[in-house]
């Protein structure tokens, strides 16, 4: 083992060394960018079909009824103006203030309801959300995390039963102009759920559950009088 | 070169090292991040050690080959490079492969990045010896990290949910402990491990020392 040269290389080996570092380095570097430009585009489909497939299990978890053979359609829905855009493929970008909605259809490929997000402040974590939406009932149907932090045993009971069956069959019925919801969805403790338009919430998970109330209230506001201005757009989605 | 001494380790010591001797978990106590944080369920300790295991064999096998070429002031620097290559590989496939378990694995993926077992193999193993064996080193480590992700997952998912690997072993009176698949119960975990390991490190230490007195 040498280390005393080590300490004070002469003039000629620091240019030779500063040499050899950017070698390494940049070679290195080259083989890498290579190296990931390959991975990227071989796997770039697969994970691009992936996040599709987990879209579309969402959407068809939410809308009971729908058909393998009526792909639901994506749009872009603008809560504020009214604006209705149908997206060519799932991946479009939306333009600032669009939600992405997805439309569902039956066998015989008629209109059954609409898939649409939600999001809020969770325990953890933002939460999100999808819910699907039947005009012709004016219920929501079902409901799927689509990402939350919340607490492991605790928290995350939002996403499993009992407390999904709230939103089976929700009420959300609108005033005859369609430009209003008559009643909020409201959170109430656990047990005492009377009104079909009430969350039953988790004792352990009050902040969770209020949570989701809460985000669902605001985005069927602010989602359902939009959606129902656009409902024949929509229907001739299939 | 002090390395090369003919009666060097075996390639199945230098491999048994790694599992066992050296654990990077249970005995360097290395990488306690993701093992702390992701083993609350067997399959995401798999995904993580495989993931773990492929970055750290794929970079020692590079640092190395070049390891003639690669000036020891930027080693770091090249190291890294070499190691943020394969985690951004690792991370296109568990993608490609699953979304779900990419998501339970969160950020602990692109973290293993500056996971220290595989910087600290590369820096005092690879970058001194010959190619295989750097790679049966990082073999033997990379098992030894999976054995010890599973220790505490296996006995988290037990009690924590009742599972194993997703399936129902406890039966439906089993009460989950609630907290063993929270941040607290891997340290309960890994701290029983521990105690376990030393203890029984110590009693073979102790066996030796008398069998040679």
């Amino acid at each position: 083992m040498t280390t005393a040269t080590d300490t004070t290389p002469a003039p000629q080996a620091q240019a030779a060394n500063s040499f050899a570092m950017i070698r390494t380095l940049s070679g290195i570097a080259l083989v890498s960018g290579v190296l990931l430009a390959l991975v990227y585009q071989a796997t770039f489909d697969i994970i691009k079909a992936n996040k599709e497939e987990a879209v579309k299990n969402a959407v068809f978890a939410v809308l009971p009824g729908l058909s393998e053979a009526h792909p639901p359609v994506a749009f872009g829905l603008n809560p504020d103006t009214g604006e209705l855009v149908e997206l060519a493929s799932d991946g479009d970008v939306l333009a600032e203030g669009f939600e992405k909605i997805y439309v569902g259809f039956d066998d015989a490929g008629q209109f059954v309801g609409v898939a649409l997000p939600a999001s809020g402040q969770g325990y953890g974590d933002v939460i999100r959300v999808m819910y699907g939406y039947t005009p012709a009932a004016e219920q929501i149907t079902g409901l799927k995390i689509l990402e939350s932090k919340e607490t492991p045993g605790l928290g995350d009971r939002i996403g499993k039963e009992p407390f999904l069956d709230n939103f089976r069959g929700m009420d959300v019925k609108m005033d005859d102009a369609r430009e209003s919801l008559l009643h909020a969805i409201q959170w109430v403790k656990h047990g005492e759920k009377t009104e079909p338009w009430q969350v039953d919430g988790i004792s352990g998970a009050t902040i969770s559950s209020t949570a989701i109330a809460r985000m669902l209230r605001e985005s069927t506001q602010r989602l359902l009088p939009a959606v129902n201005a656009k409902l024949d757009e929509l229907k001739d989605a299939g | 070169m002090a390395n090369n001494n003919r009666h060097g380790p075996s390639d199945m010591e230098t491999f048994l090292r790694g599992l066992w001797e050296e654990n990077p978990v249970f005995v360097m106590l290395l990488g306690m991040c993701p093992t702390l944080a992701v083993t609350n369920t067997v399959m995401n300790c798999i995904a993580m050690g495989l993931a773990a295991s492929f970055v750290l064999v794929m970079s020692s096998v590079l640092v190395s080959l070049f390891r003639k070429f690669i000036p020891k002031q930027v080693r770091i620097a090249t190291f890294i490079l070499i190691i943020a290559t394969f985690v951004t590989i690792v991370d296109y496939v568990i993608q490609a492969i699953s979304l779900e378990l990419y998501a339970s694995l969160g950020a602990f993926i692109q973290l293993i990045v500056v996971n220290c077992i595989i910087l600290g193999r590369a820096e005092a193993y690879a970058s001194k010896n010959n190619v295989k064996k750097a790679a049966i080193d990082a073999l033997g480590m990379g098992a030894g990290f999976t054995f010890a992700l599973l220790c505490l997952g296996v006995v988290r998912e037990l009690l924590g949910s009742g599972t194993l690997l997703g399936y129902p072993v406890l039966g439906s009176h089993f009460e989950p402990w609630a907290v063993m698949i929270l941040p607290p119960g891997a340290f309960f975990v890994l701290g029983t491990w521990l105690l376990i390991f030393n203890a029984m490190r110590e009693r073979s230490a102790r066996k030796a020392r008398e069998k040679a007195a």
